[in-house]
């Protein structure tokens, strides 16, 4: 027990880091993470090109809470609760669809797509009091986006998604940069699988290259079957190929940011994507160079990132491009979404290519994130001593300068760590 | 309708072969089960959402085809396959097999699946679906130039993955 009541114990002198494992296993932590994280941070609730035309909607679990995210009849994207006025009814029982209104089975009360409270069926039954104007649909204290990724904050007083977002941005903006127009698309088909976890430790997993070679030796060899070279270079420290960085974006975010080796559909071709690629790939890549430059293309085309916004999405830039965002469902259990994210403008066999990188890794059919999910369950088993084996050791890589901690030190895992531990506050 | 040739086919001989097939899969008798595929075989299992999904634009749970059919099966024997390691262990029930067209040398076939998994000495629940196979006459017998496996559920769920051939 750490005597000053937090859940790390974080000794820079003598390069020690270790996390409390009640974290992963206390109910009433959980319940102070949706206070005083989720209730307090700017949460993902979607992204714009799921909402192509006035009408479209999606609803969703966003921070524990079901919300309407749709354009209305004006174009504008809002964000409702799902949770009439009236007794507190969904709304909304599809997932997606396209309506102008939506109405609650319950009393057949009608709000306009734009949250407008439009229709109560026998409105003389009320008192003057009772004004339909008061009466639309709630939504968060905050909503707003950053190109086309939308984000929720339950906070009126939070600081702005611009401010909260900071440094993050460098690195939308480069996951972006793929696209010519600057705009991509959320593709069709989604992802959805739980994982017998605590969700916190899907945000470690999604950024620590640390698990790598052993989690995924099967991937890599498969990689290597596909002609690719996966054995680490003799310099000292490096588990990878190609080396790579984990950089801190302040505000508890963070990313890595890597040498790419496992082919990139844009733009860096390897065996596994056919000869027949090899054409329009170098186009891609001229693109790319012509539009951003030289180096930025470089950027764009040869690196790697698997960035996380605090406290729970997750942009990976690698095989492919995967939106993901999980919440909790008990201490021990995590509802898992992945999207995948293209250029809207990408040719039918660049998408096609796309979409195959994916599944080389990604998915719950992927090569790669069944062994995932595998070894966070198998963390969250072995927690189950967490009371006389208290502490996780996460000091990897203490010794590292500042700006040459690696991805697959644990200097990004700390990060998180700390801006939990300060959100949380004194432990009880 | 082709009349040149037409394949005598029944349901019997159909349902065979998704018997045997089945059962090479419960018992991880993936070699040869893969001795059953054409050489262009594909092997598919569309996202929950988009059961009619086309994968070259649509994100799928699998698309494999034959060469990353070959790869899975390297992945999933292979004791490094966390997923797999113990193998979970498979009980699949086949029903309602029906002969769904006929063309030249090619058979589609649909039937219905409730496949149970057990995994780490829990019971892990059931994947409950559809099947439709491309099958290809093959002498006696047929081989497997497609097999599309569509999902009941909404989402994976408590399922979690599908780190098995389904």
């Amino acid at each position: 027990m750490a005597a000053n009541g937090s859940y790390v114990i974080d000794d820079k002198e003598k390069g020690v880091f270790l996390l409390d494992r009640i974290v992963h296993v206390s109910e009433d932590i959980l319940r102070q993470e949706m206070q005083k994280i989720f209730s307090k941070c700017w949460i993902y609730v979607g992204h714009a090109s799921e909402l192509k035309k006035p009408g479209d909607f999606v609803t969703r679990k966003v921070a524990g809470r079901p919300v309407i995210f749709v354009r209305d009849q004006k174009g504008q994207i809002r964000c409702h609760f799902n949770t009439c006025r009236h007794r507190g009814a969904i709304v909304s029982a599809e997932r997606c669809g396209n309506a102008r209104r939506f109405m609650c089975v319950y009393h057949g009360w009608i709000y306009g797509n734009d949250g407008e409270l439009a229709r109560v069926p026998s409105e003389e039954a009320y008192t003057e009091a009772f004004d339909k104007k008061d009466l639309g649909l709630r939504g968060p204290a905050q909503f707003d986006s950053y190109r086309d990724f939308w984000f929720l904050n339950l906070d009126p007083n939070a600081p702005s998604l611009k401010e909260y977002l900071g440094r993050t941005t460098d690195y939308i903006d480069l996951v972006i940069d793929q696209s010519p127009s600057g705009q991509m698309e959320v593709l069709p088909g989604t992802q959805e699988y739980d994982v017998a976890a605590n969700w916190k430790l899907m945000v470690e997993n999604s950024v620590d290259d640390y698990h790598l070679p052993s989690t995924h030796s099967t991937w890599l060899n498969f990689m290597k079957n596909s002609g690719v070279r996966v054995e680490p270079p003799k310099e000292a420290g490096l588990v990878l190929p190609t080396k790579g960085l984990a950089i801190d974006l302040g505000n508890g975010h963070f990313t890595t940011d890597n040498v790419n080796f496992r082919g990139r559909p844009v733009a860096a071709w390897i065996p596994l994507y056919g000869e027949e690629a090899k054409g329009e790939m170098e186009a891609i890549r001229a693109e790319l160079v012509e539009r951003l430059g030289e180096e930025r293309a470089r950027r764009v085309a040869d690196t790697n990132r698997n960035l996380v916004i605090f406290p729970n999405l997750v942009i990976n830039d690698g095989s492919s491009v995967t939106i993901r965002t999980f919440y909790p469902n008990g201490v021990d259990k995590m509802h898992v979404t992945a999207w995948a994210l293209g250029p809207v403008e990408e040719s039918e066999n660049a998408r096609a290519r796309r979409l195959d990188a994916f599944l080389t890794f990604y998915g719950p059919g992927g090569f790669a994130t069944p062994d995932d999910v595998e070894a966070l369950e198998m963390v969250q088993k072995g927690l189950a001593n967490w009371e006389d084996d208290r502490w996780s050791e996460m000091s990897r890589g203490m010794g590292h300068e500042d700006g040459e901690q690696l991805n697959s030190d644990e200097f990004h895992l700390r990060l998180f760590w700390r801006k939990w531990n300060a959100m949380m506050g004194d432990k009880a | 309708m082709t009349m040149q040739h037409p394949m005598p086919v029944t349901r019997a001989e159909v349902e065979d072969f998704l018997f045997m097939e089945a059962d090479l899969l419960d018992s991880w008798q993936l070699k040869e089960w893969e001795a059953l595929l054409t050489d262009d075989a594909g092997y598919y299992i569309p996202p929950n959402d988009e059961l009619d999904g086309n994968h070259r634009d649509t994100l799928f749970i699998i698309a494999d085809d034959r060469e990353r059919i070959h790869q899975r099966i390297i992945r999933v024997m292979d004791p490094n396959c966390h997923a797999e390691f113990p193998k979970s262990r498979l009980s699949r029930v086949i029903g309602n097999v029906r002969i769904l067209s006929v063309d030249g040398d090619y058979v589609t076939v649909g039937a219905k699946f409730v496949c149970h998994r057990y995994r780490r000495y829990e019971r892990m629940g059931e994947y409950v679906g559809h099947t439709r196979h491309i099958l290809k006459r093959d002498g006696a017998s047929f081989k497997i130039k497609e097999r599309r496996v569509y999902l009941k559920s909404h989402e994976l769920g408590s399922l979690g993955s599908v780190s098995f051939i389904l």
